[in-house]
């Protein structure tokens, strides 16, 4: 038997759906219109007015929001209702130089927990279930938004926070908990040492898992499932659209159901910015079209995916999404370790440099290069080799300590490295050309 | 004092470059009076000496080159076994630290004009002309 938390709007028909989504998303450019200015903004730049907004097939005419303009209106300049009216804040960590900060009212906190407890009950929770939330508390959206919807469903809530593995195995074992909420890789750590201390499935309760927040795979999920006797579920969502539960994953493991009452999903040519058709991969966009405080509209993840639509084995109607299938941003995985060109360009302004600067990527003799080319002015130039050649080995040294790996960096002469009209081409990788 | 303008002109190890900027320098009629590469596998500062070190400053601030004016001294040494190694020598007892060294292009008869850089200007020259080794005036340097 398959089991809902809402099941009128889980199993709504697509012409009910459509109908709910165009009533909420012209409610939600009125809010946003009358109280983001920064938005606003984009709309009359655009030439846009909430009247050209009369059904979801007008959503294409809105301007997006990306990373940037988070950045920029960074904190306040995206909310749309009064402080007072605001009950939370949750936050990304800003471990890549792009710190978001959400506001919740008491409504966007509710609905929140309404996607996360959809996504409990999809993989079989009710109130009879004890759930061990090992996300991380704080301001991180995990903890917090598996922890309410577990609330929700009435299951006796563990609020363990992640670490502390053999306590989570302890409690595990002496509190019966029969579901585990946490990263993917947690989750396999927890596999790991559970059996390192002799214990085997049989000796928990665990029967199923809901794990996210980070990319994992189709194998780690087999891994996971064996080494805990357990379903593994994918959960997905970004601080920005609320935290986990944007999308979550039915009993058919075939992707992750949308919460369309709520995010309204689109997929684009990263580069156009065009809306691409049903079942081709682009960029997934998210319109929030309930929430109040933080309210974002065609919201660029930066997350490559496919969307598609049919009824599930489980019932329910709302589309699906795929497992992202990487960053439509520039990401880059060198030798393993995860590099975004704005840690290095944070470096360099750091040190004193420009930032006009190129990334090199190659593959030599199976191993990863990474080359850094930086202008550097009149003033930091030298006649003498050996201060050049000191500095090469000085800002070397300081991205290895931010990135954790060896670059070899090249000083060149101002204004060498190719200007761009558009967005500005940093990084080069040679490697594709070698797959 | 007599030193002599230098400039160090940063070129990266691309195909053309040092014929780019010795060809802007020769069109505007000017005379490369010495001249040095240092070179790494990335880049090279090409090191040299004109006539006309002010249009020369100019023109290279106009091409959007990177370099550096620096005083360079050039010595006198006397064209005889261990010249320059007493030349040094006197440096050394001066406390006076040698950056780099090249030798000049053109030639007076019985010498071999060594340009040096170094740390200290004034007490190298002090130092070598106590020693009884000549520099070479702005004007020979220059060629006027």
């Amino acid at each position: 038997m398959a089991n809902y938390w809402h099941e009128d709007i889980e199993c709504m028909p697509l012409e009910d759906m459509r109908r709910l989504q165009t009533e909420k998303l012209k409610k939600q450019v009125q809010h946003v219109w009358d109280n983001v200015p920064y938005y606003r903004a984009k709309m009359e730049e655009k030439g846009v007015t909430p009247d050209d907004i009369q059904s979801v097939d007008d959503l294409h005419k809105l301007p997006f929001l990306s990373k940037a303009d988070l950045r920029d209106a960074y904190p306040y300049g995206l909310l749309a209702v009064p402080l007072t009216d605001c009950v939370r804040i949750q936050s990304t960590s800003g471990t890549t130089g792009k710190r978001v900060v959400a506001f919740y009212t008491q409504h966007d906190v509710d609905l929140w927990e309404d996607c996360t407890a959809r996504a409990i009950v999809a993989a079989g929770g009710t109130a009879d279930d004890v759930v061990q939330v090992a996300y991380g508390y704080g301001l991180f959206t995990g903890g917090a938004g598996l922890h309410g919807g577990s609330h929700k469903v009435g299951c006796l809530t563990l609020p363990m926070s992640s670490g502390n593995t053999e306590r989570q195995i302890q409690f595990m074992c002496d509190l019966g908990s029969t579901i585990l909420c946490c990263t993917p890789s947690y989750a396999a750590y927890i596999g790991e040492t559970l059996h390192e201390m002799g214990l085997t499935p049989d000796d928990i309760k665990l029967k199923a898992g809901i794990f996210g927040a980070e990319p994992w795979t189709e194998e780690m999920r087999r891994s996971i499932e064996a080494s805990l006797g357990i379903k593994a579920f994918d959960i997905y969502g970004l601080t920005e659209t609320s935290g986990p539960g944007v999308a979550f994953e039915c009993g058919e493991q075939t992707g992750m159901h949308i919460n369309e009452d709520h995010f309204i999903p689109e997929i684009i040519d990263p580069d156009t910015g065009e809306v691409l058709p049903e079942g081709s991969v682009g960029e997934l966009v998210f319109t929030a079209i309930d929430k109040e405080a933080f309210p974002l509209l065609r919201y660029r993840t930066r997350d490559l995916c496919k969307l598609t639509r049919g009824k599930c084995s489980c019932g329910r109607t709302l589309i699906k999404m795929c497992k992202p299938m990487g960053r439509s941003d520039d990401m880059l995985i060198i030798r393993g370790v995860n590099v975004f060109p704005s840690q290095i360009e944070t470096v360099l302004i750091e040190q004193g440099y420009s930032p006009n600067y190129l990334i090199e990527v190659d593959r030599k003799n199976n191993s990863d290069t990474l080359d850094i080319s930086v202008e550097m002015t009149a003033e930091q130039f030298s006649d003498k080799m050996k201060d050049v050649q000191d500095k090469e080995r000085a800002l070397a040294s300081a991205i290895k300590t931010m990135l954790g790996i060896s670059p070899k960096v090249h000083l060149v002469s101002p204004k060498s490295i190719t200007r761009s009209e558009g967005k500005a081409v940093r990084v080069i990788d040679r490697r594709k050309l070698h797959d | 004092m007599d030193t002599i303008k230098q400039f160090s002109i940063f070129v990266e190890n691309q195909q053309g470059k040092m014929a780019e900027v010795t060809r802007l320098i020769a069109d505007a009629g000017i005379d490369l009076r010495s001249l040095s590469l240092a070179d790494t596998r990335d880049f090279g500062i090409l090191r040299v000496i004109v006539n006309k070190p002010e249009e020369t400053e100019a023109l290279l601030s106009a091409n959007g080159w990177t370099y550096k004016v620096t005083s360079v001294i050039a010595v006198k040494v006397p064209d005889i076994p261990g010249g320059v190694a007493t030349m040094l020598e006197m440096l050394d007892r001066a406390n006076v630290n040698v950056e780099y060294m090249y030798a000049f292009v053109n030639r007076v008869p019985g010498t071999a004009v060594t340009v040096v850089r170094v740390d200290n200007d004034f007490a190298a020259i002090g130092a070598l002309t106590a020693g009884g080794i000549e520099l070479l005036s702005v004007e020979e340097a220059y060629g006027a």
